[in-house]
């Protein structure tokens, strides 16, 4: 989960690493209360998770109060790069003498964690490592060890940071250290860390990414998620624990397995390219079990995207055999019946695997109106691409 | 002779008590896997009955060795648990540790990767967030289902489930060595790599079918380490070309995070190398079967 500047910059402050008083504000009144608490010039940044957004001009300047309602009102839904601006950061101006560029991250090549640091700051890491990969200092970190002051020192060093923020520089390293292990980040991320004119350091604009498998044990990252932002749909899905991702095309897919479905939605791309650039609607796990309060509620998730106009569901039947699966997709019909629901869009099932021939025998007895079946998956395939082609019956 | 897991192989379950532990114990067992017993150490001392087999419960995985041989363990030790049950296996230096649970924070995996790596790696590690490991009619460690192929002479190594799964089943005619689920997190105890050396030197083993999917590196990796290191044919198969930059899909490690990661420049990578990779899991199977038929 990709945080907010905002968010970023609270967990940062939590941890003790030096950053500007703020606050976030989702409208211009707000804004400019916050700009007469802090007094002086203030900075309004535009809090969208997408880089560029200086250039865009979703960051700029504010004499004061009245002057910060109004940078607020201009920057406040703007779009930055397909974006909505519904927030922005409010928060004290500094003058800057120099920016320099501080990463920890998962180091997945290595199965290790990095820190990336660099005396360039201010701009796109990817840029730095490209133009100036000698400027770029990249320190393995062993997971056992973790950083302490000396060896967060010897970072700095790496990374060329002027002789006279090293001690500094070390400290705010310990400390982001310290964001990045207690708060189970993979990536947190300063751009720029700077040094003002009085020689204080301090990180200016931050990047954290969190790990949502650690959720059990940080009760306090749900409250973090982007509510609004996400797709309806998705939200939806996660309150009936399916895992889905919505995607721009026709054909809705159902499957078993992270792998087979994102291989459904490669296999449902190249037959689609027959039929005018037909596409997957979405992904969609349903993980090992299929029973039929999964199946129902899967389809009703994926039937609610008014762009699905056929459903691809792909079962492999490992443990889970397919007439259990079978079963379940009689079922959840039975159910949607029930709740008046209507299945607004011609199925292909193919089901193949541990006990496929009795699961295929199940669903055709049941004689499901809009279900037909296919053997092989790129058959099924051709055969979706084609109904949604065709368009809703 | 099959690799890291063959009919010598003794197996223990780490999690034995547990519905997810106790459900694949019986259906291991039911596959022909000398299970000889499992640990929980609130239950240490008790005996479980299996449809008849009867297994003992111990403190922890060295007792378990100590009292049994076992040399291999598969855990089912949930989330919050699994570093702690990590931790243990590689203190207990046994050969082969198998951890099927998913959802374990990165950090912790991170750090058992850290701890293994600082004790030599004497404790091989499948996982987690995997299917385990099968060698066809020898033994059967973690989840895959054992009756949908037979053994061969095809070795499988697959970061997905359900894809090694419809890969063993619909080269069922010709089987599999061994099919090796490394798992689809983003950092795994055993790799690609790993499974290609393995492969390599088995004697019992021809040609080797390679699934990967979107996220990190560890295909191009491969590729690389194929050029230089496989002699027996490689036939590759990779997921998730219409997967949008930055989402997760599904497993935790399968993102495409900027331009790197895609499925395309593994593809490439691969290919490159002159691994034949199939379009699609069918055409992948249809390619691998052409091998096995012309060797």
């Amino acid at each position: 989960m990709d945080l907010f500047e905002y968010q970023a910059r609270d967990l940062f402050a939590a941890h003790d690493v030096p950053v500007l008083r703020g606050e976030v504000a989702t409208t211009p009144a707000r804004a400019q209360e916050i700009a007469k608490e802090l007094g002086g010039r203030v900075v309004v940044k535009a809090q969208v998770k997408v880089g560029g957004r200086g250039k865009a001009g979703g960051v700029k300047l504010a004499d004061g109060p009245d002057d910060a309602y109004a940078k607020a009102d201009a920057i406040l839904g703007m779009d930055i790069k397909g974006r909505v601006v519904h927030r922005v950061l409010v928060a004290e101006a500094s003058d800057i003498a120099e920016e320099y560029y501080f990463s920890f991250l998962l180091d997945r090549s290595n199965r290790t964690f990095l820190a990336m640091a660099s005396r360039e700051g201010g701009v796109e890491i990817e840029q730095i490592a490209l133009e100036s990969p000698e400027a770029l200092a990249k320190v393995p970190i062993d997971a056992m060890v973790g950083v302490d002051v000396a060896f967060a020192r010897e970072i700095a060093v790496a990374a060329g940071y002027p002789a006279e923020i090293l001690d500094q520089a070390a400290d705010v390293i310990v400390a982001l250290w310290e964001v990045f292990t207690k708060e189970d980040a993979t990536l947190v991320e300063v751009n720029p860390l700077v040094k003002t004119p009085d020689g204080v350091v301090l990180a200016l604009d931050g990047k954290v990414t969190l790990d949502e498998n650690a959720g059990f044990r940080q009760p306090g990252h749900a409250a973090l998620a982007d509510v609004e932002a996400g797709d309806p749909l998705e939200a939806r899905a996660k309150e009936a624990h399916l895992n889905y991702v919505k995607l721009d095309g026709e054909v809705g897919v159902i499957g078993n397995g992270a792998g087979l479905v994102m291989s459904t939605l490669d296999v449902v791309s190249y037959a689609g390219e027959a039929y005018g650039g037909v596409r997957p609607a979405n992904f969609l796990d349903i993980g090992g079990g299929a029973s039929a309060d999964v199946m129902a509620a899967s389809l009703t998730i994926v039937l609610s995207d008014p762009s699905v106009r056929s459903v691809f569901v792909n079962v492999f039947g490992g443990i889970t055999a397919c007439d259990e699966v079978a079963n379940g997709i009689v079922a959840a019909f039975g159910k949607l019946a029930d709740a008046g629901e209507q299945i607004s869009s011609p199925l292909v099932v193919r089901l193949d695997g541990n006990r496929a021939e009795e699961g295929r025998a199940v669903l055709a007895a049941a004689a499901l109106p809009g279900v037909e079946q296919n053997d092989t998956m790129d058959g099924a395939a051709q055969r979706v691409a084609e109904l949604a082609s065709v368009g809703r019956r | 002779m099959a690799i890291f897991l063959d009919r010598s192989s003794r197996v223990i379950v780490q999690g034995i008590t547990g519905s997810e532990g106790s459900k694949h114990t019986r259906r291991m067992l039911a596959a022909g896997t000398t299970i000889v017993g499992g640990t929980n150490p609130k239950k240490a001392g008790s005996t479980l009955d299996f449809d008849g087999t009867s297994l003992p419960v111990f403190a922890s995985i060295a007792e378990a060795m100590g009292a049994t041989g076992a040399n291999v363990v598969v855990s089912f030790v949930p989330p919050a648990g699994a570093k702690v049950g990590m931790f243990e296996a590689i203190d207990s230096g046994i050969e082969l540790a198998v951890v099927i649970t998913e959802g374990i924070p990165v950090h912790d995996s991170t750090a058992a990767w850290a701890y293994a790596t600082a004790r030599g790696n004497a404790t091989r590690i499948i996982g987690p967030n995997c299917p385990g490991i099968a060698s066809p009619g020898q033994s059967n460690a973690g989840i895959i289902p054992a009756d949908i192929t037979k053994p061969g002479r095809i070795g499988l190594v697959s970061k997905s489930g359900t894809l090694t799964y419809q890969m063993m089943f619909e080269l069922r005619d010709i089987g599999f060595s061994t099919c090796v689920g490394i798992g689809g997190d983003p950092v795994i105890g055993t790799t690609h790599i790993d499974c290609l050396r393995a492969f390599e030197a088995d004697p019992e083993t021809d040609a080797i079918v390679m699934i990967g999917e979107i996220g990190g590196d560890a295909e191009e990796r491969a590729a690389a380490f194929i050029e230089a290191n496989v002699t027996k044919p490689v036939v590759g198969y990779v997921a998730g070309f219409t997967a949008p930059e930055g989402k997760t899909m599904g497993h935790a490690g399968a993102i495409v995070s900027g331009s790197s990661g895609t499925a395309a420049a593994k593809k490439e990578a691969l290919e490159k190398v002159g691994v034949q990779v199939g379009k699609t899991p069918s055409e992948t199977a249809r390619l691998m079967r052409e091998i096995m038929t012309s060797l």
